[in-house]
């Protein structure tokens, strides 16, 4: 069964959506909304989101991840995403980039966990040339042994979606939502939250930082900006997202577990 | 890239030539990443069709290149799949993989174990790691899809191909 190579003048098209604060939940909806019935690819861009969320990829237990009573008592929303992963407590200081794309419009890349995460190092590789010593790390991207961006990847027959939350700034205090994973990269060495990321602040602007990466778009793709407006699911779509807010009463359970 | 294709073709040539029945010997299990007797989607998954239930899995193909899978979310027995749909999905390397369905019929069982230890998809994926058992409705779709010989050379192209 050979490869066919379809012939096409000029790279792909890929949409460029740009937005500010967006609600996480909303951004995850219309991200899982794309991939699985659009046939176009996708760059989207939220430039913080409007309070403090914690989200955990598809496989995450509160109990493990989360520190329930502060985050009961605190009123911080929980969320498990569609893609797979780690957990994150993102809010106004961090910057989402996600690309959803065809995998015959990259297709020199294998629609698999390790080639999108290589395909991706490459792109940023780009946007921090120059800058910062960027590298990807055991699936994180760093600045030398500190991460800044947490990934995480849904594949599904002919698309995949590859997302990213960027600690552009972050509030320490914030940290103390999470728990320490079990499942951690070898290069953390047990180090706490604070000692092991760092802030995308001290390397570039925000604006900086959105323009360069739609640059390095721009040499993988044709890109065309598109209104958020536009990529909202009509209200009459049947389609059914799967990133959810957990419930008061399962964080509750997952709490009575971890006593 | 050019390992994983000598294991591939060496184990080919190690195999036994497939029995008339479903069973497998131990050398084909152990060496060959693709087994005689059952069929295989482009989506690499494969299928083992015995009387009136079809066992659907991933290929040790697919498993090579997912990475350790560390959790699998499967549907329940009773429901229903669909030919080239997705019916579950494997995590591994912080990314969700769609499972899709080779054939469509009635789930009619369900891989519990796969729930504690979704590693046997890695360590056994024609075996122990197999995912759903399904009743077909349509037997003729299984005539569409490729036999041994043809899954490896495809498998074989779509590496080289990248």
């Amino acid at each position: 069964m050979a490869t066919r190579q379809v012939a096409r003048a000029g790279p792909p098209l890929m949409n460029i959506v740009k937005m500010k604060g967006v609600p996480i939940l909303q951004q995850l909806e219309v991200e899982e909304c794309l991939l699985r019935t659009s046939s176009e690819n996708w760059c989207i861009i939220n430039d913080g989101t409007d309070k403090p969320n914690i989200v955990m990829g598809i496989s995450g237990k509160p109990a493990e991840l989360v520190e329930i009573r502060p985050v009961l008592e605190d009123k911080i929303p929980v969320i498990r995403r569609f893609t797979g992963g780690g957990t994150v407590i993102v809010d106004h200081g961090t910057i989402f980039v996600s690309f959803i794309c065809n995998k015959d419009d990259v297709a020199d890349v294998q629609p698999y966990p390790r080639p999108i995460m290589s395909w991706s190092s490459l792109l940023y590789s780009q946007v921090f040339q120059g800058i910062a010593d960027f590298r990807l790390r055991e699936n994180d991207y760093v600045f030398g042994h500190r991460k800044f961006g947490g990934n995480a990847q849904s594949i599904t027959k002919n698309r995949w979606i590859h997302h990213t939350s960027f600690l552009w700034d972050y509030e320490a205090r914030n940290m103390s939502y999470l728990k320490l994973p079990k499942r951690a990269p070898e290069y953390r060495l047990a180090r706490d939250h604070l000692d092991f990321i760092c802030p995308m602040k001290d390397y570039l602007s925000r604006s900086d930082f959105i323009t360069r990466t739609i640059d390095a778009a721009e040499s993988h793709f044709s890109v065309e900006s598109t209104e958020f407006e536009a990529v909202k699911p009509p209200s009459n779509m049947k389609f059914t997202p799967t990133s959810r807010l957990l419930t008061n009463q399962e964080l509750e359970a997952a709490g009575n577990t971890s006593i | 890239m050019a390992l994983r294709i000598w294991a591939s073709s060496t184990a080919n040539a190690l195999r036994l030539s497939s029995a008339t029945g479903p069973h497998f010997s131990p050398l084909s299990r152990s060496f060959s990443s693709v087994l005689d007797g059952l069929k295989y989607a482009n989506s690499h998954e494969w299928v083992k069709h015995e009387g009136h239930v079809a066992t659907i899995g991933i290929t040790h193909h697919a498993q090579d290149h997912l990475g350790e899978v560390v959790f699998v979310e499967l549907p329940e027995a009773g429901g229903s799949v669909t030919k080239d749909t997705s019916f579950g999905a494997v995590e591994s390397v912080k990314a969700t993989s769609d499972i899709n369905s080779p054939i469509s019929g009635e789930i009619v069982e369900v891989n519990s174990k796969l729930s504690s230890t979704p590693g046997l998809i890695n360590s056994s994926p024609y075996e122990h790691g197999w995912m759903i058992k399904v009743k077909p409705s349509n037997p003729k779709e299984l005539e569409h899809l490729m036999g041994a010989k043809q899954y490896t050379k495809f498998c074989e192209e779509e590496d080289a191909a990248h």
